[in-house]
């Protein structure tokens, strides 16, 4: 067995960082060692957290990671932040909130930037959770930021995906509607000592009366003011209860077949373009190609079709 | 095949002057690098953890009290026992020269003062972080 | 002040000038720059006029010196009847230490006295804290107890001499302290004077020593206002302090607007416990930065009172010592450079003569080590030399308000107050002071200000003798301050003595009392006291604090 692999199966912080790090930076070293390390992976219990900007999901993250300790359990935190489509850099600020977990060894944490698209985000935070799980965390958590398409991409990595709101955010319902309803398991409103609670819950509730229906398990709305800790263990046991109702549906497997799946697609996404974008046999006649779309002397589909062509010869 | 400069911005100690680190981190993620910002009154043990987990080639470290001697020290000793040698160590603040050169003695490659330039910051981390 | 028809023949005359000898000369020959911004890029125009203020009211918007809006002065005789209070702030090391420099500086001609913590001190934390690691002394002295307060202050008469403090997170119990230790040596509470700075709100915003979140800090505030009022009536309870917003990179603008908003905000809580305005206002107080741009900073200190006056008068109250808004002003750290430190010495004295001609109540000057080490004995003497130039020789004490009725100055003071007030609304709108500072408005706001200065020192658009332009290599040679190395080991000795003499069980009963009256809503100050007077230290006290309160973390603001 590879050096890196074993010592991340130990659990041995540096290492785990630094898998991670291969898989960011889509270092081929980085594929070998997951290939070891997945007959190990599996064991940990992934939540998802998402939801607006400002609605407190590191500090609530921060909560749960300290009761999950209490409940004896270690934790893998993946923070996802995002890359400024400019630079290419990236603010990673979320473990400000996270300082107090910092001491503890049975949690590790990991600030991830969302990169450019070609960098496959997905598959690097799938990789993350893979690392983590096989580094013998038994919980992993993944915040992302904000509920654009990239979250629920990632999201899917999830057994229990949580939907963070707050209320008197007028748009935060509306940003539901646009389509983050289906992945949430468990709504919470956050800051629930805030004015407006009442509402934005009542809101909440009718939005889910609209999509519930009989036999489907009804997606229950929790109040939680993280920074006084309040709300947090009954959270927890919500997320115990989905837990218990997924694996007694059979939806677990399913769910952890769809994160596979979504791994496998994303892993042959991101080695297609790798291929074609980064390999220098085709970066010259890619240029070519986009000239002449532009000069109209050829259409995209038969770019397209050529450049496969190219590729399955 | 894209190796990002991971940063971690760290303020060790009580000093809450923060003006300087966020200009800083700021100023690197403009310049492509991904920087890890943890927030004010880190030990030195919460910097070397972070900076395990978070895999960084750079740990910058900004302070105004004047501590300097003390806390930096305990952050390079840190990471040497560690053995984290691939980590570059730099350091911003109101630092005089003779604790400058103590420093760098004790493992801190770069120490940036007052009116530094964000370009030199940035050459500087370019220059001599590990390849 | 002048009839329309005039304004007209003015603003026609405007047109003429700018059309006939401005603009053809500034396409023959080019301005050295393109844009001319102050340090709040706010355009200027090459000249002012009558025209540019015509709305301007004397009688409404000026007044004379000592009357409303007191835009001239909140004295009618300013410093021809009393010089501003030269106010060093300074403090280092043990108590010793510090008494010894406040002697050198009150020997020297300094006229007030004002008091650095170290870090751990204004986190109140004792000496022997691991969490005060490495920061003895540092940036101020170490207090931890009423003993150190006692050192600090040896044979310097409290009774005669003001103090000011800069302590924020546990000011009630370093208050404590000093009036603790005025009651051992027999002086009156109602003859102690001073300032203690106790304004937690710019500490969420800028300085970031906060310790408790913030309506628990509020109420400790509202408590120093109610027993101030009542037991120490020399006493500024608060000092209202833009200097730290202005030193974390906001613009001048940003400065008034917020200082501003924070001073109606603690008044808001004060009028909510149940005060009366006119008992506590007359003891609130301010503090300014005085940075670069001389013309701008001069609107901004006349500006401030204006606002301060008005807003103050709506809020109901009736004294005319609750209208006033008196400030001390601190030249800026931040403009400090490290190279040629020496000609930090011309610009301390510029931005000195920019407070003084906004009619600053009291001066503290920068020394010119400042951005190299802690200031020595030299470079502090001379900052405070400075300060008697200004007065003795320049000649501008004699006339009040020298700027007032200059075009340019008092079109800029109206135009920065308006932008003010554009921030009070901004603040309104998203839901008031508190809520503004959890969704990290104000931290935004100068983070992006900040930011933007930097870039453009780093273009050049901005320079900085002796930084990016002006440039010199050559080794700098200023004599810095050697602590005294034992103080240390002096301190954490004294602190165990301390603890092993003292009459603990009396300590324990005052600290269980105090935390009651913590968790209640009765005022704290009094039991603060008690818990002071047996001598428990700064890290006890505000340990019962932390417990019942909590501690706050700040938003991720860039």
């Amino acid at each position: 067995m590879s050096e890196l692999a074993e010592r991340v199966l130990s659990g041995d912080p540096r290492a785990i960082a630094r898998l991670i790090s291969y898989s960011e930076d889509g270092d081929p070293r980085g594929a070998e060692e997951m290939k070891v390390i997945h007959p190990k992976a599996g064991n940990a219990y992934v939540i998802g957290v998402t939801g607006v900007m400002g609605a407190g999901k590191s500090t609530l993250v921060c909560e749960m990671a300290r009761e999950l300790r209490r409940r004896g359990k270690t934790v893998g935190i993946v923070a996802v932040d995002p890359t400024s489509p400019f630079s290419g850099g990236a603010l990673l600020g979320d473990r400000i909130r996270m300082n107090e977990l910092v001491s503890d060894e049975g949690i590790f944490i990991r600030s991830m930037g969302t990169r450019g698209m070609l960098g496959g985000l997905a598959s690097a935070v799938f990789d993350a959770v893979e690392i983590l799980d096989a580094s013998g965390k038994d919980v992993v958590i993944v915040e992302t930021v904000g509920v654009g398409q990239a979250e629920v991409d990632i999201i899917k990595i999830a057994d229990t995906t949580m939907v963070v709101l707050v209320p008197g955010l007028g748009d935060s319902i509306q940003t539901i509607k646009a389509g983050i309803m289906e992945i949430a398991d468990i709504f919470v409103v956050n800051k629930a000592d805030r004015p407006g609670i009442e509402r934005t819950v009542a809101e909440l509730e009718s939005l889910i009366d609209l999509s519930h229906g009989p036999g489907i398990r009804r997606v229950p709305v929790l109040q939680t003011t993280a920074k006084d800790s309040k709300g947090v263990t009954e959270l927890l046991d919500e997320v115990n209860a989905h837990e218990a109702y997924i694996r007694s549906s059979g939806r677990f497997d399913e769910r952890r077949k769809a994160r596979y799946q979504a791994e496998l697609v994303e892993i042959i996404r991101k080695r297609l373009m790798t291929l074609i974008f980064d390999e220098d046999k085709f970066k010259g006649r890619i240029e070519s190609l986009l000239e002449r779309i532009q000069q109209k002397e050829m259409d995209p589909y038969s770019a397209a079709e050529e450049i496969l062509a190219k590729l399955l010869k | 095949m894209v190796k990002k400069i991971r940063v971690l911005i760290a303020k060790p100690g009580l000093d809450g002057h923060d003006r300087g680190a966020k200009v800083v981190a700021r100023a690197l993620r403009d310049a492509g690098m991904e920087v890890i910002y943890t927030g004010l009154h880190q030990t030195a043990d919460m910097v070397v953890q972070t900076a395990i987990q978070e895999d960084v080639d750079v740990v910058g470290l900004s302070l105004l009290s004047g501590a300097h001697m003390t806390l930096f020290i305990d952050v390079l000793e840190l990471i040497k026992d560690r053995k984290m040698d691939d980590v570059l160590v730099i350091g911003g603040g109101i630092v005089p020269e003779g604790d400058v050169l103590k420093l760098k003695e004790a493992g801190m490659k770069g120490v940036f003062g007052p009116g530094t330039s964000i370009e030199e910051m940035v050459d500087f981390i370019k220059e001599n972080v590990r390849k | 002040m002048y009839d329309r028809k005039k304004l007209e023949g003015i603003a026609k005359k405007r047109k003429e000038w700018e059309s006939t000898c401005y603009v053809p000369l500034k396409e023959k020959a080019p301005e050295v720059r393109e844009r001319f911004q102050n340090l709040s890029w706010t355009d200027l125009k090459a000249v002012y006029g009558p025209d540019d203020i015509q709305g301007f009211d004397y009688i409404k918007d000026s007044g004379f010196p000592g009357e409303f809006p007191y835009l001239r002065g909140v004295h009618s005789t300013m410093y021809r009847g009393k010089t501003w209070t030269m106010r060093q702030f300074a403090g280092f090391g043990t108590a010793e230490e510090t008494n010894k420099r406040y002697k050198y500086l009150l020997e020297h001609g300094e006229t007030g006295l004002s008091v650095a913590f170290d870090y751990p001190t204004l986190y109140g934390y004792d000496t022997d804290h691991p969490l005060a690691r490495g920061e003895f002394g540092k940036c101020g002295v170490a207090i931890s107890s009423l003993k150190d307060m006692e050192l600090l202050f040896k044979d310097i008469p409290v009774d005669k001499v003001t103090t000011s403090m800069t302590i924020n997170g546990p000011a009630p119990i370093v208050w404590g302290f000093y009036i603790a230790n005025a009651d051992n040596r027999g002086i009156p509470r109602s003859r102690i004077g001073g300032t203690i700075q106790n304004d937690i709100l710019k500490e969420y915003i800028a300085q970031k020593s906060f310790i408790f979140p913030p309506e628990p800090s509020m109420r400790l505030i509202v408590d120093t206002f109610e027993f101030g009022s009542k037991e120490v009536p020399r006493w500024n309870t608060i000092s209202i302090s833009g200097y730290h917003i202005r030193e974390a990179g906001s613009t001048a603008v940003q400065e008034l607007a917020f200082t501003l908003a924070d001073g109606f905000e603690y008044v808001r809580w004060a009028v909510a416990r149940g005060l009366r305005i006119d008992d506590f206002a007359p003891r609130l107080s301010f503090f300014f930065n005085a940075h670069n741009d001389f013309f701008e900073e001069i609107a901004k200190y006349r500006a401030a009172r204006r606002i301060w006056a008005r807003g103050m008068k709506e809020m109901g109250a009736k004294k005319e010592r609750s209208l006033l808004m008196r400030f001390h002003t601190q030249t800026a750290g931040v403009s400090l450079t490290a190279q040629q430190p020496e000609v930090n010495l011309v610009r301390v004295a510029l931005q000195a003569m920019a407070a003084v001609l906004g009619g600053t109540q009291s001066l503290h000057t920068n020394s010119m080590d400042e951005a190299l080490a802690l200031p020595s004995e030299k470079a502090v003497r001379l900052a405070l030399r400075t300060q008697q130039v200004i007065e003795e020789e320049t000649g501008v004490t004699g006339t009040i308000d020298p700027l007032g009725g200059s075009y340019y100055v008092e079109w800029l003071t109206d135009r920065m107050e308006e932008e003010a007030l554009r921030y009070f609304d901004k603040i309104e709108k998203l839901g008031g002071m508190l809520p503004a500072i959890e969704k990290g408005f104000f931290q935004r706001e100068i983070a992006e200000a900040s930011y933007k200065f930097q870039r453009e020192i780093e273009s050049g658009k901005r320079i900085t003798v002796g930084v990016n332009k002006y440039k010199m290599n050559e080794p700098v040679e200023i004599p810095l301050l050697e602590m005294d190395k034992e103080g240390e080991r002096v301190q954490f000795e004294r602190l165990r003595k301390l603890r092993k003499d003292r009459d603990g069980p009396k300590l324990e009963k005052a600290l269980k009392r105090l935390r009651k009256a913590a968790e209640g809503t009765e005022n704290t100050m009094p039991f603060i006291l008690d818990c002071v007077h047996a001598y428990g230290t700064l890290g006890e006290i505000c340990g019962v604090f932390r417990e019942v309160f909590g501690e706050y973390k700040e938003p991720a603001i860039f």
